[in-house]
């Protein structure tokens, strides 16, 4: 990724960008991988061994904790994977079907933590939606005893991550539409006689998969090895690999380091198992599927499935935005207990009296994304700027380096940054945790400006050159207005994304820096709905808010002229 | 040669913090209330109750006010995270300006500092508000889960184990542990404990483990292989037949004690433990209960234990972090923790031996329906020795965790 041309200082940055977010994880992964081996000499660990992992397996619910790791992952994915299809096949072609960015901003932008948390609320036996049908309906004047919140199976777990994650893959999906002739290809498989969404199942979509497979792969990864979504609904005991592992790193005994650290790299070893064990099945699914492509077969279930999964993509939709607007009514009730559907009386007292307690978590947010999407912004920029001028596009092996934040578990890098943060004496810094959440912020922000950026029509920046025009003049006076809308966009995808950070703030911020997120799942483990509440709702906004900015500040300007 | 000189500097740095620290340990109040002003302190303490981050955020602006400090609370969801941060740091060989100034703990979190010479002290005797504290009557504000605190560390608040039930739906009220059990027949499915994880569900297990236990003098003695078996025999045959009675039969727990209460007031459980008498009326008053609970207190005595304050050894502003101890120990401070309408705290001062005027700010204190008195609560039994307590979670976790 070196500039094959005198770029100046612009040729630093591909080396600059993959600096910021390689050495946390690579530096990370060692100093979690060998406590896992028993090596940790601050804290009497001398010699490399086995017996971390020993430990580990010993575990009375090791099995099932990895069970859960790995059904709850690979449901939430295929299940994400099977709607977003879904939705796609349905939505193709429609006038509204160009707005739907515009429409999962809400879901997408809010933070897992905040989406989890009103899911909670939405479906416990005591929850929004008995309620909402008791007693009249149910005849439950007292809520019934079954277990929905922290189920064995983990069902309310696997629900929350295909709610969140569908919205993720469909805009996946639309983006790599736009590679394929994909309305030319529908068109000419309609008028041979398949439904629209046949079509799209059978033409577009085996044209767009390797595309989407790098996106499938993190929502896998992220699936796994969730840790705060886990924490407020999935089981507890034993709980999945990866909060065990954060059980264990928190644990009073320093002894548990040690098969924290084997738990976490465990995680790791699942996470690669899993996309290989992926990656392997994609040939006998694609055998499979073009046995029934070739068939022909015309008006077949393929069309009332992706109808279902339509309907149920929808559901999931409105369950999302009903779980936010739950915790906002939480936010000003005063009591409401079951069965109301409604609170009984409602005050701003939680507003007022919470106002203190958060200032700081509020503030601490918009410095952390703040600061973490500029540098990201700006580091993005530079490496985009210097393929420009370089005229080097970056292949797939760099693409999958910048998805290697979203593959790698975070609990099997986080600890080891810990330590390594701890002795350069910056742990517990706003400057740690900013570079904690860049690590995350960058991908996605480079990701979302790269296709504008490389398509612009490049005879702009020419003719300004032919006119004189200095590269960093074309940089400022061209290219960045014309690209302002995209921009934003990136800005405010990277601000939501910090603002969703859980695990890189707790474990680079030492505890010290809360942010709203850390300190909703922290008030989620049985602290008062309605102060939840204000934290949950507060957590959804911003991102909310910075995101329509994003989108009608170009508005405005180009309609000014 | 590098190895040397790398271990050269870590003798001197260390040889600094002692002299800066045996400097802190002979000054006058005075002195260290001069030199806190302007500390930044970090009070890393459990999180999961707003009433008590309410008040600390008070105790923060009165400590501002009247000392220039600025406390600030890192919330934490466990106590346990404190504890490994001063860890990785002495594991990091930060050995001063470390970032944890003062703690609440007690039990298994203090053990574990103070076994590992983690802690800074001894410093209680120090503050000058200590002379009020009972060290008389209420032997768990110097001895800890059976571990002479030697100063280490100041009290704070006090607990001991009550129920708490809606009124308004059960009336058979059992008053022990063995009652407990005929009642979750009569009522499947409406009572639980917080998971054995969280201090308040193992204390859920010690306090049947006292009523339970052949010998209960033994658990003041730390557990051996032995005499754990022979002791926890009957408390086992007794969770083996509530277990399945217990909400969500016995196979999900709330996690810790708000969480518990939640259930109560969402009607999903009629009775729940509780580590703090004034719960049920701090609840209610906050709209987090219905107005219908009240409390209990078991016949036969229950388990109270005081919550303390302690200073990391590492600690970058221990002056400041003593001056806030002091702050908790002021008799207005525990009159205040003390009201219902605030964290319902009882408190470590021994009231009847303070100055008169302080005396009536805690006879003047509001009452409420759901307060036990104090002849309900007794004498509180001493905490056993933290050993059985790790003891019988980690049977639990062996036992239920599947």
């Amino acid at each position: 990724m070196t500039a094959p041309r005198g770029a100046g200082i612009v040729g630093l940055f591909p080396a600059l960008t993959v600096a910021a977010f390689l050495l946390p994880i690579v530096a990370g992964l060692a100093g979690t991988l060998l406590p896992a081996f028993g090596y940790l000499p601050a804290i009497g660990g001398n010699a490399l061994g086995l017996d971390p992992w020993r430990r580990l397996i010993a575990y009375p619910g090791i099995a099932t904790s990895v069970i859960t790791s790995l059904s709850t992952g690979f449901a939430a994915t295929l299940a994400s994977l099977a709607l977003a299809v879904a939705f796609c096949a349905i939505a193709h072609g429609r006038s509204w079907a160009r707005r739907i960015g515009g429409f999962v901003a809400p879901v997408l932008s809010t933070p897992h933590a905040a989406i989890a948390i009103g899911v909670a609320f939405l479906i416990a036996p005591s929850g929004w939606i008995a309620r909402a049908i008791s007693p009249w309906l149910t005849g439950w004047t007292l809520p019934p005893d079954v277990a929905t919140i922290g189920h064995r199976s983990g069902w309310p777990l696997v629900l929350c991550l295909v709610a969140k994650e569908t919205p993720y893959l469909v805009l996946m999906m639309i983006g790599a539409l736009h590679q394929v002739p994909a309305r030319g290809h529908v068109m000419i498989a309609r008028s041979l006689g398949y439904s629209s969404a046949e079509a799209w199942l059978k033409i577009v979509l085996p044209q767009i998969y390797p595309q989407i497979r790098l996106p499938i792969f993190a929502v896998l990864a992220f699936s796994l090895s969730v840790v705060d979504v886990a924490l407020i609904l999935g089981p507890g005991n034993p709980p999945p690999l990866a909060v065990l592992a954060l059980r264990w790193f928190s644990d009073a005994d320093i002894g548990y380091y040690f098969p924290a650290a084997a738990a976490a790299s465990l995680q790791l070893l699942l996470v690669v198992f899993a996309i290989v064990a992926w990656r392997l099945a994609e040939p006998i699914v694609t055998s499979v599927a073009r046995v029934w492509i070739v068939r022909g077969v015309r008006r077949g279930m393929a069309t009332v499935s992706a109808r279902a999964g339509f309907l149920v993509a929808i559901v999931l939709f409105a369950g999302s935005i009903f779980a936010i607007a739950g915790m906002a009514l939480w936010s000003i009730a005063d009591a409401w207990r079951f069965p109301s559907a409604l609170p009984t009386t409602w005050t701003l007292g939680n507003w007022s009296r919470e106002l203190a307690s958060l200032r700081a978590p509020v503030s601490a947010t918009l410095l952390l994304a703040t600061a973490a999407t500029l540098i990201a912004l700006i580091l993005a920029l530079g490496c985009l700027e210097n393929e420009t001028r370089a005229r080097h596009h970056v292949g797939t092996r760099a693409l999958w380096l910048l998805y290697l934040p979203l593959l790698v578990p975070q609990i099997a890098f986080l600890f080891g940054t810990q330590v390594l943060l701890v002795k350069t004496g910056i742990d517990g810094t706003l400057a740690a945790v900013v570079w904690a959440h860049l690590v995350f912020v960058l991908p996605y922000v480079f990701l979302s400006l790269a296709d504008p950026w490389r398509s612009l029509d490049s005879r702009y920046a020419r003719t300004a050159a032919s006119l004189g025009a200095s590269p960093s003049r074309i940089f400022f006076r061209i290219r960045l207005p014309l690209l302002l809308g995209p921009v934003l966009i990136a800005c405010a995808i990277g601000f939501a994304v910090s603002v969703g950070q859980y695990l890189p703030t707790v474990f680079a911020g030492n505890g010290r820096i809360a942010t709203l997120t850390t300190d909703a799942v922290t008030l989620a483990g049985g602290a008062d709905r309605r102060v939840i509440g204000t934290y949950a709702l507060l957590q959804a906004l911003l991102p909310m808010l910075v995101y329509v900015a994003a989108v009608t500040v170009p508005a405005c300007r180009f309609a000014r002229r | 040669m590098t190895r040397g000189r790398t271990e050269l500097r870590f003798c001197a740095l260390v040889l600094i913090a002692l002299s800066f620290s045996a400097f802190a340990e002979d000054m006058p109040w005075n002195d260290i209330v001069a030199k806190a002003r302007g500390q930044a302190v970090n009070f890393n303490a459990w999180a999961g109750d707003e009433k008590t981050n309410a008040f600390i955020a008070w105790v923060g602006t009165e400590v501002g006010q009247r000392y220039g400090i600025k406390l600030r609370q890192v919330k934490l969801r466990d106590t346990a995270e404190a504890v490994t941060r001063v860890v990785a740091e002495k594991a990091a060989g930060r050995d001063a300006l470390g970032t944890v100034d003062l703690i609440w703990l007690n039990g298994p979190n203090f053990l574990a500092l103070k076994a590992e010479h983690l802690l800074y002290g001894p410093f209680s005797a120090k503050l000058p508000n200590y002379r009020y504290v009972d060290t008389t009557h209420i032997r768990s504000n110097v001895v800890d889960f059976t571990i002479p605190l030697d100063g280490f560390a100041s009290p704070w608040r006090r607990a001991q184990i009550v129920f708490v039930y809606d009124g308004a739906r059960i009336s058979d009220v059992p008053h022990s542990m063995a009652q407990l059990l005929a009642w979750a027949k009569r009522h499947p499915g409406r009572t639980t404990h917080p998971s054995v994880r969280n201090f308040l569900g193992a204390t859920f297990l010690k306090q049947a483990l006292y009523e339970l236990a052949p010998d209960a003098q033994q658990l003041q003695e730390p557990a051996t292989d032995a005499n754990f078996a022979v002791q926890t025999a009957p408390l086992w045959v007794w969770y083996e037949q509530l277990r399945p009675l217990l909400w969500r039969h016995g196979e999900q727990f709330p996690d810790n004690g708000p969480a518990q209460r939640q259930l109560v007031n969402d009607g999903e459980i009629d009775m729940m433990i509780s580590f703090s008498p004034a719960e049920a009326a701090v609840a209610q008053a906050a709209e987090q209960l219905p107005s219908s609970v009240r409390t209990v207190v078991f016949d036969g005595g229950t388990i109270g234990n005081t919550s303390f304050v302690a200073i990391p050894y590492n600690a970058a502003h221990k002056e400041g972090a003593m001056v806030v101890a002091n702050f908790l120990l002021e008799p207005s401070t525990q009159a205040r923790a003390q009201d219902y309408r605030e964290i319902g705290a009882y408190t470590v001062l021994d009231v009847d031996a303070l100055p008169h005027a302080d005396r009536a700010m805690f006879d003047a204190l509001p009452r409420h329906p759901a307060l036990p008195t104090n002849a309900e609560l007794r004498t509180p039994l001493p905490e056993p020795h933290p050993s059985w307590m790790t003891g019988i979670a980690a049977q639990w976790e062996r036992r239920y965790t599947k």
